[in-house]
């Protein structure tokens, strides 16, 4: 029992144990005098090639930056973990964040000040002040928005002509989208349409598709308070229309648990006619969900009544908790990765040809970060590497700048996204839902986050 | 060091004031003691028990207890995890309790609880007992009857998200097409979603029933089925009557485990449906994911925490109320 041998196995069993747990925390050091800068690259479930122009990318830097060594880490923006994986110190350095957020974050210092360094180098007054204004606080800066979009209408161009519609011709009326969305559904047993409902994506969509009609969902008393106006006419239109085309019509399908990720699945799998996303998402269609560029079709949401286009975008920002070295290193990593491309030619030229040689998107349509010039400009620097079928997007990239951009809701804006989820599953799954009712309550319900 | 102070105390009394010249003053009597002690304390295998439990005592420490204090901690708190922590006394509670979802949560989770009793705590008794009766294969039914639980949970879930999709081509539609059952919405409608996470529980987890009460029926004496038989008892009513009461123990043992399981389902509602459609199907741990995680840029951890130790405090009841009952059974 006692034996020196047993004492001997107990003590060595204790020592591996306790230098396993030394290696656990073991690194993080560089011996090579390197700033090490862990960056975002993409979500989990990328494509091997978009690694590879990642790699690419990366090798360029580091050889025009020697002192920094850039470590790519997986990285999706998902609000449950951001708080503690930036706690718990798994956050890359460098990450981009929603507009929406951007805004929570600041107030909960979880973002860096990075004025001085925009300043520094040069763009701070080139920014679209609109845009700008989502990661101000004051005249501070926390960050640099480096992507944008506006709200669109996706279809499957293959579904529109086996339903005998014209693919070139998308529908331009809400009254059009519905009449195309039951043909499609008729004719191919497809969803004609399809509406996201899950983790904040569905109050995202009511709120686009209100905007759309010329609602609001709150108003900004300018004083750090906000009114919510969510029982309005445009947003009881919006859940209308979704009412009409599931129980009248009969053309949404037939699951109602739809989140951002999953109804990507479901088009490109080819199992939805239309539906209402960021301009932005053919990248993550064709790189994360293999959609068949040939189905593809984007064409702008309708507005009414004075509406607008929802629009949003996301932010590259730096972690609060990095030291000054590593901040500076992350400052040159946002200008030569995000900002540079849209600024300067050779670097556009670069970035597009890296992204091309992997079979990357280029060219996916999105709301200029600067100004419109600048974002046309850059357009014509990477002609020849265009590899999205611009064609079939026409009726976006041609109607987009006749819409008028609209700013997603300030105040508690995904807690609010979660209350509409709830009401736009009830629309979808209760025949007979009061939607007066399901808003007037929802209405309170967001009133009593927005008075905590 | 205890064990010393213990011993010291009836020959020395109150430790007498130690000059500073340390090396002058003879050593206590009460050394040899000690160090025979100690000696027979490592002799005894002391230090190799010490030994090896440090390894589990750490992770334990570290994994298990050391969370479970800074939870009840943070009940008290308001935290976004990056500034320093404020208290707030009972505020996450009182929020907590306040909220109209929790209300909402509570009956969902009874009514999952109560429909899988109702489905899914039979159901593994009449096939273990129908098994027990089979005279070939057992061990190729036992198998067929495990495999659900070899699948991992995640899995399995997205899986039956597939069988349970609700238009008319889906699997199941399909099949109830063919007895002419028109299609159901499953995991789209208030009303099914719910039976529809039990029907799934409940095929993942019977197989582990299933091989418990085999065992269980293993250990009923034969002879009481002999005396049975001579009796002149139907098959009926030797399970009533001797089977049944003979499983007694392990039937009970395992319906409080299924409460206490129950209580705290997750995994089912948060990928099956996310609590939809239209709060349907949130239970509460799901609610406390969601104050921890949903909207987590400033992140309720504290009502998260909140909620976690009022059901720890509950689900603690229920075990102790199992301690107990299970001891009059075993001393019986």
């Amino acid at each position: 029992m006692k034996s020196p041998r047993t004492v001997a196995i107990a003590g060595l069993a204790a020592f591996a144990m306790v230098g396993a747990l030394a290696a656990c925390s073991a690194g993080g050091g560089d011996d090579s005098g390197k700033t090490e800068l862990r960056v975002a690259t993409f979500p989990p479930g990328a494509d091997a090639a978009a690694y590879d122009a990642f790699a690419e990318q990366e090798a360029q830097f580091e050889k025009a930056n020697p002192d920094i060594d850039i470590i790519g880490v997986e990285y999706e923006w998902e609000g449950p973990t951001f708080a503690v994986q930036l706690a718990g110190g798994s956050l890359p350095d460098v990450f981009t964040v929603p507009f929406t957020d951007s805004k929570t974050l600041l107030e909960n210092g979880q973002l860096m000040d990075v004025t001085d360094e925009v300043e520094e180098l040069g763009y701070a007054d080139k920014f679209n002040p609109i845009i700008l204004d989502a990661v101000k606080d004051g005249d501070r800066i926390y960050g640099f928005p480096r992507q944008a979009y506006a709200m669109g209408l996706h279809y499957n161009r293959t579904l529109f002509e086996q339903a005998g519609l014209d693919p070139d011709s998308p529908p331009t009326t809400w009254d059009e989208i519905r009449k195309a969305a039951k043909t499609i559904s008729e004719k191919t047993g497809k969803a004609g349409f399809m509406e996201m409902t899950q983790n904040n994506t569905g109050g995202w969509q009511l709120v686009a598709a209100s905007a759309a009609r010329g609602g609001s969902i709150q108003e900004d008393n300018g004083d750090g308070t906000y009114t919510s106006t969510i029982a309005n006419d445009a947003t009881k239109a919006a859940l209308e229309f979704l009412h009409d085309l599931r129980w009248e019509d009969n053309s949404l399908g037939s699951n109602f648990l739809l989140d951002w990720g999953t109804i990507n699945q479901e088009f490109a799998a080819g199992n939805i006619g239309m539906y209402s996303s960021g301009s932005d998402v053919y990248t993550a269609l064709v790189r994360d969900f293999s959609l068949n560029p040939d189905d593809y079709g984007l064409t702008v949401v309708p507005v009414e009544n004075g509406g607008g286009t929802l629009g949003g975008g996301d932010i590259a920002v730096v972690s609060p908790t990095v030291d000054d070295a590593t901040k500076a290193a992350a400052v040159t990593w946002i200008d030569w990765f995000y900002m540079q491309k849209l600024l300067d030619e050779d670097a556009a030229v670069l970035d597009a040809k890296t992204l091309t040689e992997s079979g990357q998107a280029i060219g996916t349509p999105l709301l200029p970060v600067l100004d419109r010039e600048t974002y046309e400009e850059s357009l014509t620097w990477i002609e020849p590497y265009i590899n999205v079928p611009r064609d079939q997007m026409t009726p976006f990239t041609d109607g987009i700048w006749e819409q008028t951009p609209v700013g997603e809701p300030k105040g508690k804006t995904q807690e609010i996204y979660a209350l509409l989820d709830t009401v736009v599953q009830a629309v979808l799954t209760d025949q007979n839902a009061d939607i007066d009712a399901l808003l007037e309550a929802a209405d309170v319900d967001a009133q009593a986050l927005l008075d905590e | 060091m205890t064990l010393s102070t213990k011993h010291q105390a009836p020959t020395e009394g109150d430790p007498v004031p130690r000059p500073a010249s340390g090396p002058m003053v003879p050593a206590p009597p009460a050394r040899r003691p000690r160090t025979r002690n100690l000696r027979t304390w490592v002799r005894g295998g002391g230090l190799s028990t010490l030994v090896f439990l440090a390894p589990m005592l750490i992770v334990f420490t570290v994994f298990s207890w050391s969370p479970i204090v800074q939870s009840v901690i943070m009940s008290l708190q308001e935290t976004n995890l990056l500034d320093a922590p404020t208290w707030v006394g009972l505020d996450n509670f009182v929020h907590v309790l306040n909220d109209p979802l929790l209300g909402t949560a509570i009956l969902n989770t009874l009514y999952f609880a109560l429909l899988a009793l109702l489905f899914g705590f039979p159901l593994p008794i009449v096939v273990a007992v129908l098994m027990s009766e089979v005279r070939r294969a057992k061990g190729f039914y036992s198998a067929l009857a495990y495999l659900p639980v070899v699948v991992p949970p995640v899995v399995a879930v997205l899986l039956w998200k597939v069988f349970y999709d609700a238009s008319p081509t889906g699997l199941f539609n399909t099949i109830l097409g063919w007895v002419g059952i028109p299609p159901q919405p499953w995991l789209q409608s208030s009303a099914t979603a719910m039976p529809s996470l039990v029907l799934e529980a409940t095929w993942a987890a019977a197989g582990g029933s299933i091989i418990i009460y085999l065992a269980a029926l293993l250990s009923v004496p034969p002879e009481l089925y002999d005396a049975a038989e001579v009796d002149g008892a139907s098959i009926w009513n030797k399970i009533w009557h001797v089977t049944l009461p003979q499983l007694r123990g392990i039937l009970f043992i395992m319906l409080i485990l299924q409460v206490i399981a129950t209580a705290q389902v997750f995994l089912e509602p948060f990928l099956f449906t996310g609590g939809g459609p239209n709060n349907a199907t949130v239970t509460i741990l799901l609610l406390i994911y969601r104050y921890a995680f949903q909207n987590s840029l400033g992140g309720d951890y504290g009502e998260a925490t909140a909620l976690s130790v009022m059901l720890a405090i509950v689900l603690a009841l229920l075990s102790w109320l199992y301690f107990k009952l299970t001891e009059r059974w075993s001393t019986s």
